[in-house]
């Protein structure tokens, strides 16, 4: 089963994103094999990036690169590489695959004792993270493989329509 | 709820008999005692200065550890132990334990309390779950957990004399500042502002936990209990509905205005001040108007919680300044007059003097030559900006999807919730600061309760040239000028102490103690003590002998926010060791670190 497929197939029929069971497939050649309205697809169909050679990004690892930095920083620190509070996803990234990675997202994790609890709350009815799942996979793909510095990307692929038209129905404006 | 009773004992009997109606004046005789901290910041006015001077810039070289103590929590560390006789009270982060620790024993544990608290409280608490202390009432210790309970300990044994629950974690409200104890109340606020809190201020009867009143940073007069003719801005009366009046229709129930910091008090005046922090979302083109009374100081009446009077030092923010930093009273004289004077270093890089009776602007100057967002701040009373920041234009967020770059200073601040101290020997205020700038870049965002709210990528770097991420600075608060200023590589998150030996001492984020010469900065001492620190220095004298503590524990904004180093702008701003990762310096941990000089 192809999660990103089925993600952009429902548009984001949360409430199934609970049971969704995640499997634990690391993550596969981050090569870009086909581009699907836009975003690009590894030879698996999952989410990755593409950086030409003038470093130039595509626009969904730049829309990550946003949306890391609003949701999840605060957490996992500046450009993924991580905090006193939470892991660097720079590192989890490298181990962690798609079909795991939304898991979490969706549902959080915990992970407690030893005088450091962990917890990762549960996303799954929050737009600004979910409406963007695969932008966000995309920039923390892109950063674990050092195919972009840190900071922000310095010149990226312009909005594909699709997304525009994706990103209005999925935040229901 | 699961308390440990470890032992009985307990030398103070005498300080827990006094009835509530008098807690105010027992509390005010403890804090005139130098040998004790039994509050906070030390005392009423927050100046976080200390009479002893056992220790002073003679000897302050010799000083060393006496004891250390560990809390077994290894999150951001932030506030101080207090010190009620001979028990010593410290709190920790999230899971909020409180130790009674015994300074007739070495630190023995008296008792020791661990709420047992939901865990998704954990994530909803944005920049690490800290905890920034207790305070002490009429035989209590007040403790204000994660989850927004306020818990009465009995101080002898730590058994619950009373629980009431103020928020509710599940929308993102949630708990990290330590109570105030003012008059017969205590004092708690709610930390949320990136999940779109609405912020408040209530006030607990100290006897049995009943709400005495509560006043909301936004909404209609009734809950900011603003009276529309007698609470003035700027000695103008605010009219009615003055903070609905400057929101896009009924945004301000999710507008932030949180009130995490630090609360002072003045019995003469009978009003208790503090301020409210960032409006919500951090996105402004989201959310036009001013956004009042988000960003203000607020005086308020401390018996029924009116407003006396408010000012707004940011309208409308566009870059995260909280403004919810400590207001520091003092007695002083400016062109002659004593002022009643209040003093607030802002996030936004603005050293304000105010007059705490009135509310009257006295003083605005930048206290980090490099904040760039205003020019200064409108002093002329004619004008109809009178008290409004000069804006610079380049510097606005207004516009959402552009990337907003070279603004001084970051969202954390020129200065963040690490409080300062003032000493009433050089009439100066000793400010830990940050000296960081940013690139800004809004956008749309939604809101989800119990959600972030943010609406807005960050990236930080030190100032234009500079390699030091932050300052530790002397402010002269009657003319608005810095004094002297040692450099830090990282940004002070530490709490300063000002003490009658002329020693003013502060933590930095390496986590080292410093002690330096209160007239010159000069630095006469330093200790790398277990992990960074973002706690807050204070003092005490048991036996004969002062001692100074420090809470070491890097986390908080800080440990987020520079663990990993900051982003290199792509411009090649700044030198090489403003961007060092404060994790090739220290690591997680909770210890308590006391010092004293050599007993021989």
């Amino acid at each position: 089963m192809n999660f990103s497929k089925l993600m952009l197939g429902l548009g984001f029929a949360l409430a199934l994103a609970a049971p969704l069971v995640a499997r634990a497939d690391p993550p596969g050649d981050p090569a870009a094999a086909t581009n699907d309205h836009g975003m690009w697809r590894d030879k698996n169909g999952d989410p990755t990036f593409k950086v030409s050679a003038d470093g130039t990004v595509d626009w969904y690892t730049y829309s990550g690169f946003r949306r890391y930095h609003s949701e999840c920083h605060v957490c996992h620190g500046p450009d993924g590489e991580g905090s006193s509070y939470a892991p660097a996803l720079a590192d989890s990234l490298k181990t962690i695959g798609y079909a795991e990675f939304f898991g979490i997202v969706a549902g959080g994790k915990q992970d407690l004792g030893a005088g450091q609890e962990k917890v990762m709350p549960a996303f799954a009815d929050n737009k600004n993270v979910m409406c963007y799942l695969n932008d966000i996979y995309v920039y923390l793909r892109a950063r674990s493989q050092d195919a972009i510095p840190r900071g922000r990307p310095a010149q990226h692929a312009d909005k594909p329509p699709e997304f525009e038209q994706a990103e209005t129905k999925c935040m229901g404006e | 709820m699961r308390k440990l009773l470890l032992a009985s004992c307990f030398g103070v009997a005498a300080l827990f008999t006094a009835g509530y109606a008098v807690a105010n004046d027992e509390l005010a005789k403890m804090a005139a005692d130098p040998n004790q901290w039994v509050m906070p910041a030390g005392n009423f006015a927050n100046t976080r200065y200390s009479e002893l001077k056992q220790i002073n810039t003679d000897n302050v070289h010799k000083i060393a550890p006496a004891w250390t103590f560990s809390t077994g929590v290894l999150r951001g560390h932030e506030g101080a132990p207090l010190v009620i006789g001979d028990v010593m009270f410290l709190h920790a982060p999230f899971p909020n334990t409180v130790f009674a620790l015994d300074l007739n024993n070495d630190g023995k544990i008296l008792w020791k309390y661990e709420p047992k608290q939901d865990p998704n409280v954990i994530p909803v608490m944005c920049c690490d779950t800290v905890n920034r202390g207790l305070s002490y009432a009429d035989g209590k210790i007040f403790l204000h957990q994660a989850d927004t309970t306020l818990v009465a300990l009995d101080a002898k044994t730590g058994a619950v004399v009373w629980s009431v629950k103020d928020g509710d974690p599940s929308k993102g409200e949630t708990g990290t500042d330590a109570p105030f104890v003012f008059k017969d109340k205590v004092f708690i606020g709610v930390s949320g502002g990136e999940f779109g809190v609405r912020g408040w201020m209530s006030a607990y009867n100290i006897k049995d936990g009943k709400l005495a009143w509560r006043g909301y940073s936004e909404g209609p007069d009734s809950d900011t209990l603003v009276d529309p003719e007698k609470t003035t801005a700027l000695g103008k009366p605010v009219g009615p509905d003055s903070s609905l009046k400057t929101w896009q229709g009924d945004q301000w129930k999710i507008g932030g205005g949180d009130t995490w910091g630090w609360y002072s008090y003045d019995p003469d005046l009978n009003l208790i001040y503090y301020g409210s922090g960032n409006p919500s979302t951090w996105n402004p083109s989201q959310r036009p108007g001013d956004n009042k009374w988000s960003m203000t100081i607020w005086a308020r009446d401390v018996d029924t919680g009116k407003a006396k009077w408010v000012y707004q030092m940011t309208p409308h923010d566009e870059w995260d300044y909280d403004g919810v930093n400590e207001m520091i009273l003092t007695d002083q004289k400016i062109d002659g007059k004593d002022r009643k004077l209040l003093t607030h270093f802002d996030r936004n890089g603005f050293g304000y003097t105010l007059d705490r009776a009135t509310g009257e602007l006295l003083v605005a100057n930048k206290f980090d030559p490099k904040v760039n967002w205003a020019t200064g701040i409108n002093m002329d009373k004619a004008s109809p900006d009178y008290g409004r920041p000069i804006r610079v234009a380049a510097m606005s967020t207004e516009k959402e999807d552009v990337n907003h770059k070279g603004i001084c200073p970051a969202a954390l601040g020129s200065k963040d919730e690490q409080p300062a101290a003032y000493s009433p020997q050089t009439e100066l205020f000793y400010v830990p600061t940050n000296h960081v700038c940013m690139d800004y870049e809004p956008f749309k965002v939604s809101y989800t309760a119990g959600q972030p709210y943010v609406g807005s990528t960050l990236s930080m770097y030190p100032p234009a040239g500079d390699s030091n991420m932050g300052n530790f600075i002397a402010w002269d608060g009657k003319t608005g000028k810095i004094v002297w200023s040692d450099p830090e590589q990282f940004s002070v998150w530490s709490g300063a102490l000002a003490t009658a030996g002329g020693v003013v001492f502060y933590g930095t984020l390496e986590g080292y103690l410093k002690a330096v010469d209160a007239k010159t900065g000069k630095e006469l001492y330093k200790f790398k003590t277990p992990s960074g620190i973002i706690g807050n220095v204070m003092t005490y004298e048991h036996g004969g002998r002062q001692y100074v503590a420090i809470l070491s524990g890097v986390g908080g904004w800080a440990g987020i926010g520079l663990a990993a180093g900051l982003t290199k702008p792509t411009d090649g701003l700044g030198a090489v060791g403003g961007y060092a990762a404060l994790s090739d310096y220290t690591a997680l941990g909770g210890t308590l670190t006391v010092f004293a000089l050599p007993s021989d």
